[in-house]
């Protein structure tokens, strides 16, 4: 038997001057036009270019649950859309043995003016499926979204919580040969996120193909049967073994957390602020490469900025642990006050008076807001690492794979 | 059992990629349910609900009898001046609503777009189709006007569906073309309506293109609305028929559909990137 997906030597260049600016108007065509010639004696620069993917190739065979993981701008969300035909490949070809359907957010073409029932109709034909299939499945759709009461009420009035289940209801009863799914799992509360992936699994176990994207180490090693990492819009790590996939994206991640700050490109935010450097101290404020459980930390955030006038300034530092799963979030504008003018330079120091962290590696996001603009945003900025330390001033911590956080308590016998 | 051949090859397309037929009528419930939802929608919050659909070309009517019909006393080929300019409004308005939706139906679903594939070219056709569900009610208010001035229709009134499809294809065509535009180019949701307005005054909706004199009414055979517009009125009213005019008019229309096709294709494949 043949593969059921082939991807050779696929490519996608974005032109990131027009995804600036993506509205344009006949002014700014004619200025654009007028400009050309002199630009062209100029010489100066092509626009700025970005290959999202480059030369992906892989083969998928049939029933395989395949899962594409990478940082944020490794190519993944591109891969996706190229292979559901959303936007097409500068180079390369891709053949496709099957009827596809994908699902690259839960919920498209929901109108909120229409009932349960008609959106049920309009999102079915939208993913693909036939008048007759949805006719079929209705009531299974109904069920599985646990609306049947409101289901000839607009879903304007719906609940969010109504509406992401009936949007994933709908979804979950497609029935393509080959599935693509994108992080669409991030929603949703923890019950219905589990609900989704014994839903994903179904679908895996009767022998369907599935592409699946995610950040979660965890949804992926317990869902799939091979993985492949993405790397800057290159294969890294080829179609392989689940395992070997994600500690390769682990060391990747390790591998890029360890750049300096200041040079990191992958960021987002207007830029007027910077951040330059992260650094973790203790109380006499020596730097620390190692933190310990329990121990009294000093986290700083340096930066830099090119206004003087910044106001409303406010910092957060997400906490994630290494399988990609949240553990906490450390936050000005959440625990304290925001800072209301900030210098040029300088940092930010957020004191944690003992470290909860169990021992293992966190990664850490850092996001800086003014009037909650973003001015600057690094994803997966700085692995931590936090060693055993003296928590419960007991001497003892609790084994290895009950580890996460670790909380004050005290025991008494009534 | 694999098939041998893919279903589906995806690559760069070539320039001269044209329009897949098969792949349209592959998804042709999914143009059946966008339509249903265009004409579900339409109305829904408003008052007043699908009167709108008469309203519109009615008081169009009676305005311009009060202005056109009495005070400037403008001729209209022996009928009464409000059925004259109604048999005009009907289409007219089904064609510059139908315009105005499917011109700005591709930003309008920008997020459906950017999220699943389906032949573009559904989106503006789905749009146009949903504005014959409003021109059908409104010719029902034509039809009960027609029996109030006791009008009699000759057998050439069997050429309205003709006609019908005539107005339909080159609306397509108009608001597949705006539709590509709009993409790139927002100016087209402020100039639509003002051409619309003009556009308006040069289709023969006023008064007859025989009240005009000879130079101009050339002019007019380069706007098929025009000649549509009489055409609609010769098989009500049974009045002779323009042939020239209309076989210019068809001969536009399927030149207009093809340019805008050919455009709309050639934006197609970079609507998600640009959109």
């Amino acid at each position: 038997m043949g593969p059921i997906i082939r991807v050779q030597g696929l490519s996608k260049l974005y032109y990131l001057g027009s995804a600036n600016a993506p509205y344009s108007t006949f002014r700014e065509a004619i200025m654009d036009a007028a400009r050309k010639p002199l630009r062209y004696l100029r010489r100066s620069e092509p626009p700025p270019t970005l290959w999202a993917l480059k030369d992906v190739s892989f083969e998928v065979m049939p029933g395989e649950v395949v899962g594409i993981i990478g940082r944020n701008g490794a190519g993944k969300s591109t891969l996706l859309k190229v292979l559901s035909r959303i936007t097409e490949p500068t180079e390369g070809r891709v053949e496709l043995y099957g009827r596809v359907a994908s699902l690259l957010e839960v919920g498209t073409g929901f109108h909120p003016e229409l009932t349960g029932r008609e959106n049920i109709f309009l999102n079915g034909s939208i993913l693909g499926m036939s008048r007759k299939e949805i006719e079929a499945k209705f009531d299974q759709i109904v069920e599985f979204a646990e609306v049947e009461r409101f289901i000839d009420t607009p879903v304007k009035r719906y609940s969010s919580g109504m509406y992401v289940r009936l949007a994933f209801a709908v979804a979950a009863h497609l029935e393509p040969e080959i599935l693509i799914v994108d992080e669409v799992l991030a929603v949703g509360d923890a019950a219905f996120q589990k609900k989704c992936l014994g839903r994903m699994r179904d679908v895996a176990n009767t022998g369907r193909t599935v592409l699946f994207v995610s950040h979660n180490m965890a949804a992926v090693s317990s869902l799939c049967t091979k993985a492949m990492v993405l790397w800057e819009g290159k294969v890294e790590f080829p179609l392989g073994d689940v395992e070997e996939a994600v500690q390769q994206y682990l060391t990747q991640v390790h591998k890029v957390t360890k750049m300096k700050l200041a040079e990191r490109t992958d960021r987002s935010g207007s830029g007027k602020i910077r951040i330059q450097d992260f650094g973790t101290f203790d109380r006499e404020g020596n730097e620390l490469e190692y933190l310990a459980s329990g121990q009294e930390i000093d986290f700083r955030v340096y930066y830099s900025s090119t206004e003087n006038n910044l106001e409303n300034v406010s910092v957060a530092i997400g906490l994630t642990s290494h399988s990609g799963a949240f553990v906490s979030m450390l936050s000005n504008q959440i625990a304290g006050e925001t800072f209301q003018t900030i210098s040029r330079n300088g940092f930010f120091s957020c004191k944690l008076r003992k470290l909860p962290l169990a021992p293992g590696s966190y990664t850490a996001n850092l996001i800086i807001r003014s009037n909650d603009v973003i001015l600057d945003w690094i994803q997966q900025a700085v692995t931590i690492v936090v060693e055993p330390g003296d928590f419960f001033g007991t001497g003892r911590m609790p084994p290895q794979t009950h580890g996460g956080v670790l909380l004050e308590q005290d025991w008494t016998l009534n | 059992m694999m098939n041998t051949e893919p279903l589906v090859v995806i690559q760069p397309s070539r320039s001269w990629r044209v329009l897949s037929l098969k792949d349209i009528w592959a998804y042709r419930e999914l143009l059946f349910f966008l339509t249903w939802r265009d004409v579900k929608v339409r109305y829904k919050q408003t008052a007043l609900g699908a009167a709108w659909a008469i309203l519109q070309p009615l008081f169009m009517m009676v305005i311009f009898t009060i202005f056109f019909g009495r005070l400037a006393g403008v001729g209209s080929s022996g009928i009464p001046y409000p059925l004259f300019a109604l048999a005009g409004l009907v289409p007219w308005t089904f064609f510059s609503n139908a315009i105005t939706q499917s011109g700005n139906s591709l930003v309008g679903s920008a997020n459906l777009i950017s999220k699943v594939y389906f032949p573009r070219l559904l989106v503006p056709t789905a749009a146009m189709l949903a504005g014959l569900v409003d021109f059908a009610l409104a010719f029902v208010m034509f039809c009960v006007l027609m029996v109030y001035y006791r009008v009699v229709p000759t057998v050439q009134i069997l050429f309205v569906p003709v006609l019908v499809l005539l107005t339909a294809l080159f609306a397509l065509g108009v608001g597949t073309w705006m539709s590509a535009l709009n993409v790139k180019y927002r100016d087209v949701r402020f100039a639509l309506p003002f051409i619309i307005q003009l556009w308006l005054f040069v289709s023969s909706v006023i008064m007859p293109s025989s009240a005009l004199p000879w130079k101009w009414r050339r002019l007019l055979l380069l706007n098929p609305m025009s000649a549509i517009i009489e055409g609609y009125r010769s098989a009500l009213f049974g009045l002779p028929f323009d042939w020239p005019a209309l076989g210019i008019a068809s001969a536009l229309t399927i030149v207009t559909l093809a340019y805008a096709i050919y455009s709309f294709s050639r934006v197609e494949r970079s609507f998600a990137d640009i959109i």
